[in-house]
């Protein structure tokens, strides 16, 4: 072992391996892979992080918009000469509302122009209209002032989400229109006009140098005396325009106001026309935005304005109702015979097997089993809570069967063995004193396994759930839906008004869960004994 | 039905009070001279008076359907002789509907006297088992009630039904099992009457919409070609991955941070972070995906001049793996902190850096418990079915391209599914089939993850 002494030279020439350069290097390395791994860990973190708040953001952004709504007031005339008070039911309500629509648009003459102002309020109005009566009958007789939702573009339009972007000019120039309504050409005593549209490059220039403005480039809406008018062409010195909103006075203008929305007329849903008159609406104070009542307590819909979460909401009721009565008082007799009755042999490890296995089969699988035995075997019916609910116990079982068998095991065996030296018999051991001790353990997990289960959609698609039902349900057996399907279901539906309707009912199904879930905390650190 | 079940629950009841009275009664008040306690004598009045006749129409419940069915079959034997089974099964559907309300698809005269004797046959069956519940409700409750007296050992009987009644609780998971796997195996035989298994699992063509209805030659060589599960399996497969990828590096990592790192603020933050990501119902997921994720990818692939589909792989199987990264940190957490710090502080006693330790030590001994982990985790994202849903296409194309547009298996579930149906065509049918695969794949990934962590698991202590 001579060649593994150190070999001593000179002092100066002592190198220590632990000490020298290449290992300070080694070391500088180890101590930057070191960094690297943590920041690699935090990073990690911070992903997830960012996905969440990626998540909410844009969820509780979408949602917002969707919990007001905007209502446009009428005067309904509910006279007899309307409605027969005799029989209200059988009034044609949609005309009411469609007279009192065209009555705030008196220079309203074209049948297109008149289909589009019906098509600002929704077209549920007149059925809106007809409960009211129904309801409340002493409302009959004169003229009433009621609130309808408007159009979902409408809406959408008023809470800036369509055709948002515009720019605004104040023109000096002054314009002298040859009519008040319809189609008019404006005599412009300087360019400034012209310049402006020259100048932004919007339109096509024919030779003679004026512009023509299609459907396809920018809208340019003129706010002259009191009117709005809608550039079609123009030229140094003349425009032609459409006039939208009358105007009050054919007398030359003292400077006008330009209204520039970038979005071209053809790509948006809402017309430069209908833009005007919501505008107008606004300024006569008719258009309120109000709480969305109608999204809290309405059913399904194809409109988004009357669509509401209220019938799901019921139906998930209903539905975990069903769930709850089924699986609490199975999962829990399951636990208790598991971990207190039980003789340790074959069967009992198969049944705790299979329990585990249970709880890893896809969600999708029980809606298969559902399908095959409850309504093809069993013949129940399609759709219903009652079906949906059993589907849903039998996936949460295994969830429950295994929190109270941790609840109970964490019960001392002192317990036990007091009661039983007193005299009680084995079930009343269980039943009287393990039982109330676990009890907390139990409900927390319970409550664990009711929000996994609130929040299941796959499994309901398949038993039929998915219809679509605009009553709310009254009863187990009754067609209905619940949160997360009508969250799938309007997910799909394409008018934009939908994703905003989506995103709040999701937000409503968090709100649910989050409750739950601060339940289950609480229980668990109100009651929770620590042995 | 509903009313009479009330009123056998509502007999039950009073009959725990009627027996708890009557026991009092026998001996004056003297409790002590009973052999069971008073309450014990009323549960076991109430239980001999209401479970058989609850018992009873339970059986009527689950078997009277069929009964009726075939009750309605022998009546119109000579109606339905020339049809064939799957008209049979329709006539007898259509009738049902006509009779208790539903959706007809044809209905004649033949029918509708058919729906007419299966009123019939229903009213007078409810009719009869009501009459004989009530009877035997009424029987047992005065053979209780004579049974009480002072010796009477009612404890021991009560205590036997709750044991019973336990017991069949907790099989209750295994007949949900045994439920699973044969209806799954029974509709799959019926479907592989119709389509071959061979071509159904390693067909390459998937285009169920196609499909021929009905038998025969022709329609069996259609529908041989039509129903080729591969695309299914390589979708499922590719989104599959792509949430691995997003999933096990985050989740590994995030769990070490927490697990060794991280001080005890940033991890009373971080975990219940994890634990709302975990709450998420996955039509969130699916929503978030369809709306913010897909469009993203579209424009940043418009950005670098690749054609990006709008229902792309990409999109669905990276928010399956945000979905996945709770499951797979806190399963890699538990493994993790279940090393013993004796491991850590030698490797610490050598010298060793913490990522060192982790890397070299801690790692290696929790590998089985993480592979374990991370079985679990594919095993869920192959049975996971509302973002693919929402965010993966419908079209089967045969393809490992992330940024195309696939479909999966949980998805054609759906889609075969969803709607109007009818039950016994080869469409539905092939439903179940892939439901069975789905089944068997997960179940297979759940058992080996036991295996693993079993097999080669370190003892430590």
């Amino acid at each position: 072992m001579t060649d593994a002494n150190p070999s001593f030279e000179s002092a100066d020439q002592i190198t220590d391996r632990h000490t020298d350069g290449d290992a300070r290097t080694r070391l500088r390395r180890r101590y930057a892979a070191e960094f690297r791994f943590k920041i690699m860990g935090a990073a990690a973190v911070a992903v997830a992080a960012l996905f969440l708040v990626g998540l909410l953001s844009t969820i509780v952004g979408q949602a917002i918009p969707a919990f007001r709504a905007n209502f446009l007031q009428l005067s309904v005339d509910l006279s007899p000469g309307n409605i027969d008070p005799a029989d209200a039911k059988r009034a044609d309500y949609d005309k009411i509302v469609r007279t009192a629509l065209l009555a705030m648009f008196p220079h309203v003459t074209s049948r297109q122009e008149r289909r589009a102002v019906r098509g600002l309020v929704s077209t549920g109005s007149g059925n809106l209209l007809r409960r009211a009566v129904a309801s409340d009958a002493s409302i009959l007789g004169g003229t009433l002032e009621y609130s309808v939702p408007v159009d979902d573009f409408v809406d959408l339009y008023l809470k800036g989400l369509l055709a948002e972007r515009s720019q605004y000019a104040q023109l000096d120039s002054t314009a002298t229109p040859s009519a008040t309504n319809g189609s008019a050409s404006l005599t412009l005593d300087g360019p400034a006009l012209y310049q402006l549209v020259r100048s932004s490059g919007h339109g096509q220039t024919s030779e003679d140098g004026s512009i023509r403005l299609t459907s396809g480039e920018p809208s340019y809406l003129l706010e002259i005396n009191g009117g709005v008018a809608k550039l079609q062409e123009i030229s140094a010195e003349v425009a032609s325009v459409d006039i939208y909103r009358p105007l009050q006075s054919a007398v030359a203008s003292g400077g006008m106001q330009v209204r520039v929305i970038e979005a071209p007329e053809a790509e948006r849903k809402i017309s430069d026309r209908e833009i005007v008159w919501i505008d107008r609406l606004k300024d006569d104070g008719l258009i309120q935005n109000h709480w969305n009542t109608i999204f809290f307590s309405g059913g399904a819909s194809r409109e988004p304005e009357l669509a509401g979460i209220w019938g799901a909401v019921v139906g998930s009721t209903l539905t975990m109702l069903v769930t709850l009565v089924l699986s609490f008082p199975v999962g829990v007799s399951a636990a208790i015979y598991l971990e207190e009755f039980a003789p340790k042999n074959r069967w009992t490890r198969l049944i705790e097997v299979n329990i585990n296995n249970l709880a890893a089969v896809p969600s999708i699988v029980f809606g298969l089993l559902g399908l095959a035995v409850f309504l093809n075997w069993f013949a129940l019916p399609r759709s219903a809570p009652l079906v949906g609910g059993m589907v849903l116990a039998l996936m949460t079982l295994p969830t429950i069967i295994i929190a109270s068998r941790a609840a109970i095991r964490a019960v001392p065996p002192s317990i036990r063995e007091a009661a039983l030296g007193i005299g009680a018999s084995k079930v009343q051991t269980v039943f009287h004193h393990v039982l109330p001790l676990a009890m907390p353990g139990i409900l927390t997990g319970t409550i664990i396994g009711m929000a996994q289960a609130l929040g299941e959609t796959a499994p309901l698609l398949m038993i039929g759930m998915v219809a679509f039902i605009v009553d709310i349900p009254g009863g187990f057996t009754d067609a209905a839906t619940v949160l997360p399907v009508q969250v799938f279901m309007w997910a799909d539906f394409p008018e934009p008004g939908f994703q905003q309707k989506t995103a709040a009912a999701i937000l409503i199904l968090l709100g649910f869960l989050v409750m739950m879930n601060a339940l289950a905390v609480f229980l668990r650190k109100r009651f929770e004994r620590r042995w | 039905m509903l009313y009479l079940v009330l009123a056998i629950i509502a007999l039950a009841i009073a009959a725990f009070f009627v027996g708890q009275h009557r026991a009092m009664s026998i001996v004056d008040g003297a409790v002590s001279q009973l052999h069971s306690r008073p309450g014990q004598h009323g549960l076991f009045l109430a239980l001999v008076s209401a479970g058989p006749a609850l018992l009873a129409l339970l059986a009527w419940g689950g078997f009277g359907p069929s009964i009726e069915t075939a009750l309605i079959k022998s009546q119109f034997a000579a109606e339905l002789s020339e049809l064939s089974i799957p008209q049979v099964e329709a006539f007898v559907r259509d009738a049902r509907a006509i009779a208790f309300g539903g959706i007809v698809a044809f209905s004649d005269a033949t029918k509708e006297a058919a729906a007419k004797a299966y009123q019939a046959v229903h009213s007078t069956g409810t009719i009869a088992v009501a009459i004989l519940a009530v009877l035997i409700a009424i029987t047992g409750f005065v053979f209780g009630y004579r049974r009480i007296t002072a010796p009477f050992r009612a404890r021991h009987i009560v205590e036997r039904a709750v044991k019973w009644f336990l017991i069949l609780c907790s099989l209750i998971a295994i007949l949900t099992t045994l439920g699973i796997v044969l209806s799954l195996v029974f509709e799959s035989i019926r479907f592989f009457q119709k389509v071959p298994v061979f071509s159904f699992l390693f067909g390459i063509h998937w285009s169920p919409q196609s499909a021929f209805e009905g038998a025969g030659a022709e329609a069996s060589s259609v529908n041989a070609l039509a129903f080729g599960a591969v695309p299914l399996f390589a979708g499922t497969f590719l989104i599959t991955v792509l949430a691995m990828l997003v999933a096990a590096p985050i989740g590994l990592m995030s769990a070490i941070y927490l697990s060794d790192y991280a001080s005890s603020r940033v991890r009373a933050v971080a975990k219940p972070m994890l634990e709302i990501l975990a709450g998420v119902p996955t039509v969130v997921y699916g929503f978030f995906a369809a709306l913010t994720v897909a469009p993203f990818f579209r424009r940043l692939g418009d950005g670098f001049g690749l054609d990006v589909a709008s229902e792309s792989a990409l999109a669905a199987g990276i928010v399956m793996g945000i979905m996945i990264i709770p499951f797979v940190s806190s399963l890699s957490d538990d493994v993790i902190n279940s090393v013993p710090q004796s491991l850590r502080d030698g490797s610490y006693a050598l010298g060793a850096t913490k990522s060192e330790t982790i890397r070299r030590v801690i790692l290696p001994a929790a590998l089985p418990g993480i592979v374990s982990a991370l079985m679990l985790a594919i095993s869920r994202a192959i049975g996971e079915t509302m973002i693919v849903v929402m965010a993966a296409g419908l079209a089967a194309n045969l393809t490992i391209n992330p940024l195309e547009a696939v479909t999966t298996v949980t998805v054609q579930i759906v889609t075969l599914l969803v709607g109007d149906q009818e039950f016994d065509s080869a469409k539905t049918l092939a439903a179940f089939a892939l439901g069975l695969v789905l089944f068997c794949v997960t179940l297979a990934m759940n058992v080996a993850a036991l295996r693993v962590v079993q097999k080669y698991r370190e003892q430590y202590d």
